[in-house]
C-alpha cells in the first residue's frame, strides 16, 4: 500500500527524523490559510499523489506570495496529474501539502528497500540527491553507497555514521545524520514497510538536515498488524477497477489490451496472458481468482472483467486442483444468464472434474466457445476477437 | 528414488485440526503419504483424522518420529509455527500459507541460521503448493491425478502453472519424478539453486524444469549454478512477459522492481547459461521430450 508524502512525513516525524513545516490544504482557501500559519515569504505547494516524478510534471510549485498559493492550489485541485510513471489517466489531486521554502546546501538521496538477495533490509544513499534511483544507477553508480542491515540487531550507529561520512557529510551534521538515519530505519523496520525513500533528505544553508521528501510503501501482508497506517489509504489514488476486485479478494491489474482474462492462480495468469501475446493478441488484464472458486465468484469475475470497455472477448482458463471445473463452469453459465454480455467467450477447462464442466457448458443453452489446450484457448480469443473487430 | 519426501517419510500437519488443513491433510493421506499426526496448540490428547494430536512439534515429534511437517498455519501465526518446526529439529518443513509479512519471513530466515547447516530444516515455500513425489507421497495440495510417474523433475513459483506443465507432460507420456513448488513470495525458503542440487543428484531424475517469472533474483543464480555445476539438462521457463514494471501480478514477489528483473531479461540470462528456454507456456512437453530424445 502507498501513502501521501505527508502521512510518510508525519509518520516518519513521529520516529524522530526532521521534517519542514507544512500543512494540508483540500481548497485554495485553506492553502492560503496554511501559508499565513506557517509564516515566511514564500511556499511551496504539493500535489499530493501516489507517484514520483511530481516536480517535472507540474506538480511541485514554489510561490512568492499568499495570491500565488491560492493560484496554484486553484489550479491544481481536481485536475489529474499525468507524470512518467502513472500512464495516460494520471491521478487525481485532492490534496496539497503546503510547506515552507528550504535553503538548500546539499541533496542527498536516501532509501531502505527489501533486499531480495540478501534477504534483509538494505540501506542505500547517494551524494547524488534529488535524481530518481534508476537515474543515479544509471549516470553515477559509484555514487551509491549500499549498507544491508543484520535483523537479530537492527542497524547500528556506527553504520549510520559509515554512511554519514561516505556521503562527505560535515563533521558538525554526523551526529544528526546519523541519528536521521536510525530513525528512519525504525519507522521502516516497525511499520513493516518494503520501501521508504526520502529524496531529496538536506542539509540545509544553516547547517540542518531535513527530510524534503518521503515515500512509503507498506506490506499489504502486514496491515493486520497496523491499524494506523492502514487507515491511511486513499482510494482516491487507486483504478476504481484495482479496488473493487481487491476489496473482494480477486487479484486485478488492468492493461491497455481487449482480450479480458480470468484465471485461477498468479503463474497461470501471467502465462495466459503471454500465450496471448504470442499468438498475436493483447491482454486487457491480470486477474487471479484464487482457490476455491464459487460460482458466485466466476459470476463476479465476469462483471468484473467486461466493465473495462475495451474489452472485446473474454478468456476463462482454469486449471483445477482445489478449484472445481463444475463450479467453474456453473459460474460461466450463471454469468451469461445474469449479465448480458455481448461479446464471445472462450472457455478452457482442465483438471478435477474436467468431464463434468465440460458436460455442463455443452448441455446448458449459453453460448461459448470451448478449448482443450492453452495454445487453442489463446488462439481462438484471438481470432475472436479479430472477427469482432473486422464486424 | 525422489527428492525431499518419499511414502515412507513420516509427516505431521502443522494447523491439522482447521479447515483448510483438515481437507488436505485427508488428501495426502489418500495419495498414500505417511501422515503421522498433527499439531494444534491447546488440542494436544485429542484425535483428529485417526491420528494423535500435539500442543507442540516437540511433542509430536517425541511421539510419532516425524521427519517433514506441512504448515497450514494463518498468516498472523505462521511464522512462529515455522520458527517451531526449525528448533524442533524436523529436516522438512513445506508451508503453504498465503499472505506471511515479508519481515516476519525475513525473522524466519535469520532464526534458522541459528542451526548448523547438517541440522538445518529445508523450508519450502510459503505460498506454494508444496511437494509431491508422484505415486509415492504428497507434500502439498496438488491434484494427484495430473502427475504420471516418471524421470522429469519441476520446480516452479506457482501452483496451477506448475499443473499445467505437469499435465502437459502427462499428455504427452513424460512423467515426474518430483514436483517442488517454492512460492511466489519475495523473501522465500528454498531457492529454485538449492532443487537443482538435489536433482542433479537424485538417480531418477533425468531432466530438470524450472518455471518462473518475474521479480528477484532467484531464476538468474539457478541459472549459473546450472551452468557452473550441473550435468543434467534443465529446461526453463519465465512467466510474466507481458507485465507492466512495478505492478504486483497475484504474488507478492512477482513485481519487476530492479534491473534483470523482467521475463525477457531472465530469458535472455537463462539462454546465456545454457538453460534450453520453452517459449511459449504451451510448449513445456514439446521441449521436454526434446531434450529427452537428445540425450537418448
Amino acid at each position: 500500500m502507498d501513502i501521501h508524502e505527508y502521512q510518510a512525513k508525519s509518520l516518519l516525524a513521529e520516529f524522530g527524523v526532521p521534517i519542514p513545516v507544512g500543512g494540508l490544504a483540500y481548497s485554495p482557501e485553506q492553502a492560503t490559510y496554511r501559508a499565513t500559519e506557517i509564516g515566511g515569504g514564500a511556499w511551496v505547494v504539493k500535489a499530493q499523489v501516489h507517484t514520483g516524478g511530481r516536480g517535472k510534471a507540474g506538480g511541485i510549485r514554489v510561490c512568492q506570495s499568499e495570491q500565488e498559493v491560492w493560484e496554484a492550489a486553484d489550479d491544481m485541485l481536481g485536475t489529474r496529474l499525468v507524470t512518467n510513471q502513472t500512464g495516460e489517466r494520471g491521478r487525481g489531486i485532492f490534496r496539497l501539502y503546503i510547506e515552507q521554502t528550504v535553503d538548500i546546501a546539499r541533496e542527498i538521496y536516501l532509501g531502505f528497500v527489501l533486499d531480495r538477495t540478501t534477504e534483509r533490509i538494505m540501506l542505500v544513499a547517494s551524494g547524488a540527491g534529488g535524481m530518481e534511483i534508476e537515474q543515479i544507477a544509471e549516470e553515477d553508480p559509484d555514487s551509491l553507497i549500499r549498507v544491508v542491515i543484520e535483523p537479530a540487531v537492527g542497524l547500528q550507529a556506527f553504520q549510520a555514521r559509515e554512511v554519514a561520512f561516505a556521503l562527505g557529510l560535515d563533521a558538525s551534521v554526523v551526529s544528526e545524520a546519523s541519528n536521521l538515519l536510525m530513525a528512519a530505519y525504525r519507522a521502516f523496520r516497525d511499520l513493516d514497510a518494503t520501501m521508504l525513500e526520502i529524496n531529496p533528505l538536506v542539509v540545509t544553508g544553516d547547517g540542518r538536515m531535513l527530510a524534503l521528501d518521503a515515500k512509503m510503501t507498506f506490506d499489504d501482508n502486514a496491515l493486520f498488524k497496523h491499524q494506523k497506517v492502514s487507515e491511511l489509504r486513499d482510494k482516491s489514488q487507486e483504478d476504481p477497477r484495482e479496488m473493487r476486485a481487491n476489496d473482494r479478494g480477486l487479484s486485478y491489474v488492468g492493461l491497455d489490451g481487449d482480450i479480458g482474462c480470468i484465471i485461477n492462480g498468479a503463474g497461470l495468469a501471467m502465462a495466459t496472458m503471454d500465450m496471448i501475446k504470442h499468438s498475436g493478441g493483447e491482454p486487457a488484464n491480470f486477474l487471479d481468482i484464487g482457490g476455491g472458486a464459487s460460482p458466485e465468484r466466476v459470476a463476479k469475475a465476469f462483471n468484473l472483467v467486461r466493465s473495462d470497455e475495451n474489452v472485446r472477448a473474454i478468456l476463462v482458463n482454469i486449471f483445477a486442483g482445489i478449484n472445481r471445473c463444475d463450479w467453474v463452469a456453473e459460474g460461466v453459465v450463471k454469468a451469461l444468464h445474469e449479465l448480458d454480455i455481448q461479446m464471445p467467450v472462450v472457455v478452457r477447462l482442465s483438471g478435477t472434474n474436467v468431464e463434468e464442466g465440460r458436460r455442463i457448458l455443452a448441455e446448458s443453452d449459453v453460448d461459448v466457445i470451448t478449448a482443450d489446450t492453452l495454445a487453442e484457448a489463446a488462439e481462438k480469443a484471438v481470432n475472436a476477437v479479430t472477427k469482432e473487430n473486422a464486424a | 528414488m525422489s527428492i525431499v519426501i518419499d511414502n515412507q517419510t513420516p509427516v505431521l500437519v502443522q494447523g491439522f485440526t482447521g479447515r483448510i488443513g483438515s481437507f488436505h491433510a485427508e488428501e495426502m493421506i489418500e495419495y498414500g503419504t505417511n501422515v503421522v499426526g498433527g499439531v494444534t496448540p491447546g488440542r494436544g490428547g485429542t484425535t483428529h483424522l485417526d491420528r494423535p494430536v500435539f500442543d507442540t512439534v516437540k511433542d509430536a515429534m517425541d511421539a510419532t518420529g516425524a521427519e517433514a511437517s506441512i504448515v497450514f498455519v494463518p498468516p498472523p501465526f505462521a511464522a512462529d509455527a515455522l520458527m517451531e518446526a526449525a528448533d524442533a529439529g524436523l529436516r522438512t518443513a513445506v508451508c503453504v500459507t498465503d499472505g506471511i509479512p515479508a519481515q516476519d519471513m525475513m525473522t524466519v530466515k535469520r532464526y534458522m541460521r541459528r542451526y548448523k547447516a547438517e541440522r538445518r530444516m529445508q523450508l519450502i515455500g510459503p505460498n506454494c503448493a508444496g511437494v509431491i513425489s508422484p505415486g509415492k507421497a504428497l507434500l502439498g495440495i496438488m491434484p494427484g491425478h495430473i502427475y504420471k510417474e516418471g524421470e522429469v523433475g519441476i520446480i516452479g513459483r506457482s501452483g496451477t502453472l506448475g499443473y499445467e506443465a505437469a499435465s502437459q507432460l502427462k499428455a504427452a507420456g513424460i512423467g515426474v519424478s518430483t514436483s517442488i513448488g517454492i512460492g511466489g513470495d519475495p523473501i522465500n525458503g528454498s531457492s529454485f539453486k538449492d532443487h537443482l542440487a538435489a536433482f542433479e543428484q537424485d538417480p531418477d531424475t533425468k531432466v530438470v524444469v524450472m518455471i518462473g517469472e518475474i521479480g528477484g533474483p532467484q531464476e538468474a543464480e539457478a541459472a549459473a549454478y546450472a551452468k557452473e555445476h550441473m550435468y543434467k539438462p534443465v529446461v526453463g521457463y519465465i512467466a510474466g512477459l507481458t507485465a507492466p514494471k512495478g505492478r504486483t501480478m497475484g504474488h507478492a514477489g512477482a513485481i519487476v522492481s530492479s534491473a534483470g528483473e523482467s521475463a525477457a531479461e531472465k530469458v535472455e540470462i537463462l539462454k546465456e547459461c545454457g538453460v534450453r528456454v520453452v517459449e511459449r507456456p504451451s510448449e513445456f512437453a514439446e521441449t521436454v521430450g526434446k531434450v529427452i530424445d537428445r540425450k537418448a
